[in-house]
């Protein structure tokens, strides 16, 4: 049990990192704490497995502290942290039965057999693995094998954390829904602090209460999934989250807002101060695909669009729509019927979003 | 899936069947000819059944040199894979040292075996080797011309000296196909030194093992130059092995009839042995 802090941390896998591309991980600040679900979501190569080994101990960061409860642990390995970590692919000793991978763990720390044994049953139970407790291990298939592999990490019920390196990714679908509600349900009853690595964003979150997005070695953002929908902080969270992501445009400065492609998008006084101010030339804006607003008759402050395709989805159809030279994403829910002709949208004020340098600028009303 | 049938198919195999035939089938067939029957000269042989497989079964000089043979190839067995597993852990993993390491490894493995023997022959003598000068000069009697101790370590050494790297290269690959991941996994499990070679490397190393003792038990229990070379099986018999007794019943005294019949007996044995070995390991797999 736990209160992970990882402090000015920084990793490369080069001895004398140059420029910060030589990074896996840039330097970050941030704090798990005790109990909670979390998800670390990223797409593959943005550092997610190299920092769940800096947390386990696997890899010693080259800058930087993680400290456990204010504790210094840079120097310490695994073994000492107890600290449980699950692999994307699953590792059984083979040679063993399942009930012996289970108890290996426990035994290694010379927990008392009755003790072992009592753990491990109630593990098997959880993961539903009784009924091939005492086969060999080797003999498994792969989703059993990767719920022998978390089992032995939940065994350990005094761990400081547990650490899911994309247990699921060779899981049926169905079985991986039913796995992930389980995990949901060990955290609930036990109360440990669980991350969960994942590219996939419908399994961070189903599974955590709060999500860290990370791109480029970077937490860009730590938030509830709510939080990372509505007001992404970084370009990278918007487009990544989202299915489809954020339409985002480039653009430039112009009376009373910005523009692109000579098209007014009209900012809140607060974001045009702000504009006003600041040097950078590289502006964005964002605005999720399910706020555009779709218009069956023109009206005022409404932009004529061209149609280029639709995809129908069932539930709702995703329009794509040509604004000037920029394509633009709508989302248009099932009982509506496919505007003809011109298609009209508007950007509701409170749902466009303002990204200088690729981050958001925060409106404090 | 209709299958043609085509007996011409027949002749495609005719040329393997040809050549096994000649290089396999016959001579052994001649053998098992020579086995049963007492042979005087090319017009007179007689069929005499069983007869030299009751002879040579009950000759107290096989017993002997089987019983030595055994004794042998155990001792190779119980050096050499031990000793091959740690020079395999021991060994760097990547990087130059690792291609130096399996370099050093293979030289042994290109020498043949009677330069081998020369080799040690040479070196383990008391007045110019290197070996057996150093020994005497610590003030250790060692003679293998004329103590038999002496020469059985030496044999011993030359087998451990030439194959041991057999061992180790085979378990050296059989390491190296170990997922990362294990190890890692271990790591956090909190597993000792100890429990990862036993849970997680021993196991894994089963099938590159079974072939190094398969491989180091038939060569060990046929072996015949080195101690050929060295002593010439002496002192006394000492290190006389199957091999060189067989040798000498056949082209020594010419008594093919017992020779073949020897011979077979000894084929059997390396069979039985090797089939009982990888039928057990086998049998312990398929266990759940």
């Amino acid at each position: 049990m736990a209160e992970i802090h990882l402090k000015s941390l920084a990793h490369s896998y080069f001895p004398n990192p140059a420029t910060s591309a030589d990074y896996a991980i840039r330097e970050m600040d941030h704090v798990w704490h005790q109990g909670g679900a979390y998800a670390l979501l990223g797409p593959s190569g943005c550092g997610k497995s190299t920092l769940l080994n800096i947390i386990s101990g696997l890899l010693q960061p080259s800058e930087g502290e993680v400290l456990f409860d204010k504790v210094r642990v840079n120097e310490m390995p695994p073994k000492e942290r107890n600290i449980a970590q699950v692999f994307q692919f699953p590792v059984v000793y083979d040679s063993m039965t399942v009930y012996d991978n289970l108890a290996f763990p426990l035994r290694n720390a010379k927990v008392p057999e009755a003790r072992v044994r009592a753990k491990v049953n109630e593990v098997a139970e959880i993961l539903e693995l009784h009924e091939v407790l005492h086969n060999k291990a080797r003999n498994l298939s792969a989703d059993e094998k990767q719920k022998v592999s978390m089992g032995r990490g939940l065994v350990r019920d005094d761990v400081s954390a547990i650490l899911f390196d994309e247990p699921l990714t060779v899981i049926d679908p169905h079985l991986k829904w039913k796995l992930r509600r389980k995990l949901k349900q060990i955290h609930e009853q036990f109360n440990i602090t669980m991350i969960y690595v994942t590219h996939d964003q419908l399994e961070a979150s189903t599974f955590a209460d709060k999500i860290a997005v990370m791109y480029g070695g970077q937490i860009v953002q730590f938030g509830t999934p709510r939080e990372l929908f509505e007001s992404p902080n970084h370009t990278f969270v918007g487009f990544f989250i989202g299915s489809p992501g954020m339409n985002l445009i480039e653009v430039r400065r112009s009376e009373g807002g910005v523009s692109f492609d000579d098209i007014q998008i009209p900012l809140s006084d607060e974001l045009n101060a702000y504009l006003a101010d600041i040097p950078s030339y590289n502006l964005k804006i964002g605005i999720r695909p399910e706020f555009v607003h779709v218009w069956d008759k023109p009206v005022d402050d409404a932009y004529a669009t061209e149609l280029i395709s639709h995809e129908d989805l069932g539930t709702h159809k995703i329009l794509t729509l040509r604004l000037g030279n920029q394509s633009i994403k709508a989302r248009l829910d099932e009982d509506r019927e496919l505007p003809e002709g011109k298609v009209y949208i508007s950007f509701p004020q409170q749902w466009v979003k303002l990204y200088v340098d690729e981050f958001l600028i925060e409106e404090r009303s | 899936m209709n299958k043609t049938e085509n007996n011409k198919a027949w002749f495609l195999v005719l040329p393997v069947f040809v050549l096994v035939a000649f290089s396999a089938v016959i001579p052994l067939m001649t053998v098992v000819n020579y086995s049963v029957q007492d042979i005087f000269d090319q017009n007179n042989a007689y069929f005499v059944g069983a007869e030299w497989f009751r002879e040579v079964l009950r000759d107290p000089r096989l017993h002997d040199s089987l019983l030595r043979q055994f004794i042998y190839s155990f001792a190779v067995l119980a050096i050499e894979i031990p000793l091959g597993i740690g020079v395999a852990l021991m060994m760097p993993t990547k990087g130059r040292m690792a291609s130096l390491c399996l370099i050093l490894l293979a030289i042994p493995l290109l020498i043949p075996w009677n330069v081998v023997g020369t080799i040690w022959q040479i070196f383990g003598r008391g007045d110019i080797g290197l070996f057996g000068a150093a020994l005497n000069g610590l003030g250790i009697d060692y003679n293998y011309a004329s103590n038999p101790a002496d020469a059985w370590a030496t044999v011993l050494l030359i087998d451990v000296w030439h194959w041991t790297s057999l061992v180790a290269l085979l378990c050296y690959s059989g390491l190296r196909a170990i997922p990362e991941a294990f190890y890692q996994a271990a790591e956090i499990d909190r597993a000792s030194k100890w429990a990862v070679f036993r849970y997680i490397q021993l196991p894994r190393l089963k099938s590159v093992l079974v072939i190094g003792v398969l491989l180091r038990f038939m060569d060990s229990f046929m072996i015949y130059t080195e101690p050929f070379v060295l002593t010439g099986g002496g002192p006394g018999n000492s290190t006389t092995f199957l091999s060189q007794t067989l040798t000498k019943m056949a082209v020594g005294q010419f008594d093919l009839g017992p020779a073949a019949a020897f011979s077979l007996v000894y084929f059997l044995i390396v069979l039985l042995v090797s089939w009982l070995f990888f039928t057990t390991i086998t049998h312990m797999d398929k266990a759940k």
